[in-house]
């Protein structure tokens, strides 16, 4: 018992100073298997150490080729999203609508256009009654929906209606109810 | 227990009816029999005519067979553009969420596949990808059962594509550690142990600590995708305010002075995609909402 763990001792103490002295007590059983060339395991995949700067260049390469995953033309179009870009698209409409009015009214004098009030009427005027109703119709729409949309944004603003069933109540409400009015509003003068 | 062994051993062997042939039990093979059975002649096997034949398993008659549309690219042919690969299943083999659909194209049809998932019931929010044109945990999301409706799979929205399906989310965690997502404080706990909170505030953290952090809010939002760079996005923010709101952090003025520019928060346009999509029912608009709020009225 002794005299085993002497022996014991002394090897690991070899193992430890002097490794290469003693090749095949390290190697004695991998060796086994490696040398059955039937039951050697092939790697198609070779792995090799690089340094961190270098793998960051790597990494640099590929984020290079990374497409962009599909947004807008992918995502569901929702009444939270449409409602919204619809508020920006009648704002634009109504802010670029009084702009090049405005710039147009300027211009008239110098250009030779009509644009008075009287006849502009008189022009209306001689419209069908279809038209006129439609034409008002969707110039009315743009101002009733960035009001009522924007009393909505007012009330979030105050932290109040954010449930989903709120949000959709909501949306679904100033969609009609601007519809609604602008068509009031084309009937009504 | 080695005392009784030895008695048996001594009674065996003054059996009569032992033969000369060391006779060892159990498994080891009885020299005797071995010579029998290699020296006797061939058994041959039942004509094929007398015995039933086994198909090869057909596809059943009431089978749900439903298309799925996967969004796939490979790193490894950089040059070749992203496409839409289709998959079938039959739904009555496939289990009821999306994630199962996944799984079951991975290790039945196509092991190429390449999507991140862990819990698969929704407390990691690895699986979180667009499904059906919504952002949403795959683990979360059933399967629409009606077999005619193709379902559509993609990345998250207007994310960098690692593969498939994988997102590169490293923009992600850095506006989140970017908010200092830790408790801020400089004076010692009152009573020296443990940093307390009324029950009133600890109720503020409600809807608000729960956040997994899957970025389905932040990609569903479509000032995220035209302002990522600046813009913090709805997951972000309400992490945000979760420590804005709580009770013991020191540094809240700090915190909203961070934010309080023309980017970081307020290119918030209150779209509420992200209340709509959070597959955990969190709801980041309101956290938004209250940081707004809380900015202008200080």
């Amino acid at each position: 018992m002794l005299a085993q763990t002497i022996t014991q001792q002394s090897l690991r103490r070899m193992a430890i100073q002097r490794p290469l002295a003693m090749p095949m007590a390290k190697f004695a059983s991998p060796a086994a298997i490696a040398t059955n060339s039937q039951l050697m395991q092939t790697r198609p995949v070779a792995t090799r150490n690089i340094k961190p700067e270098e793998g960051y260049k790597i990494l640099v390469e590929q984020r290079k080729n990374r497409p962009v995953a599909p947004h807008l033309t992918i995502y569901k179009p929702q009444m939270t999203s449409i409602g919204s870009g619809l508020t920006r698209i009648t704002g634009a409409v109504l802010s670029g609508g009084f702009y090049i009015f405005g710039a147009a009214y300027l211009a008239a004098p110098l250009v030779g256009w009509h644009l008075e009030s009287a006849s502009l009427a008189a022009a209306f005027g001689s419209l069908p009654v279809i038209a006129k109703v439609l034409i008002k119709s969707v110039a009315a729409f743009p101002f009733t929906y960035h009001c009522i949309n924007g009393v909505r944004h007012l009330i979030w603003d105050m932290g109040k209606s954010f449930t989903n069933r709120q949000i959709q109540i909501g949306g679904w409400a100033a969609f009609g109810l601007s519809g609604i009015s602008a068509v009031y509003l084309a009937l009504a003068w | 227990m080695a005392a009784l062994r030895s008695s048996t051993r001594l009674l065996a062997s003054r059996s009569l009816f032992r033969t000369t042939v060391p006779v060892r039990s159990f498994a080891s093979v009885n020299p005797i029999e071995s010579v029998k059975e290699a020296t006797s002649a061939s058994r041959p096997p039942v004509n094929e005519s007398k015995t039933s034949t086994v198909q090869e398993p057909s596809a059943s008659p009431d089978a749900r067979i439903k298309t799925f549309h996967v969004y796939r690219w490979n790193p490894d042919e950089p040059t070749s553009k992203p496409r839409m690969e289709s998959y079938t299943l039959d739904l009555n083999k496939t289990g009821p969420m999306m994630l199962d659909a996944l799984i079951r194209i991975k290790n039945e049809v196509d092991p190429t596949l390449t999507f991140r998932r862990s819990c698969r019931e929704g407390i990691c929010g690895s699986c979180a990808m667009n499904i059906d044109g919504v952002n949403t945990l795959a683990c979360l999301c059933r399967i629409p059962t009606d077999t005619k409706q193709e379902s559509r799979i993609y990345p998250l929205p207007h994310t960098y594509v690692v593969k498939d399906l994988v997102p590169d989310l490293t923009l992600f965690y850095k506006q989140y550690k970017s908010i200092k997502p830790y408790l801020q404080r400089s004076t010692p706990a009152p009573d020296g142990r443990e940093y307390r909170m009324s029950r009133e505030d600890r109720k503020k953290l409600d809807g608000l600590y729960e956040c997994i952090l899957c970025a389905c809010c932040s990609t569903s939002c479509p000032s995220y995708w035209w302002n990522s760079e600046e813009y913090l996005g709805p997951a972000i923010l309400l992490q945000s305010y979760r420590w804005i709101a709580d009770a013991r952090d020191e540094q809240t003025e700090q915190r909203k002075d961070a934010l309080n520019n023309s980017m970081s928060l307020y290119r918030c346009h209150t779209i509420l995609n992200c209340t709509r999509t959070c597959p955990k029912g969190l709801n980041p608009g309101l956290a938004i909402a209250e940081i707004k709020k809380s900015l202008s009225f200080s």
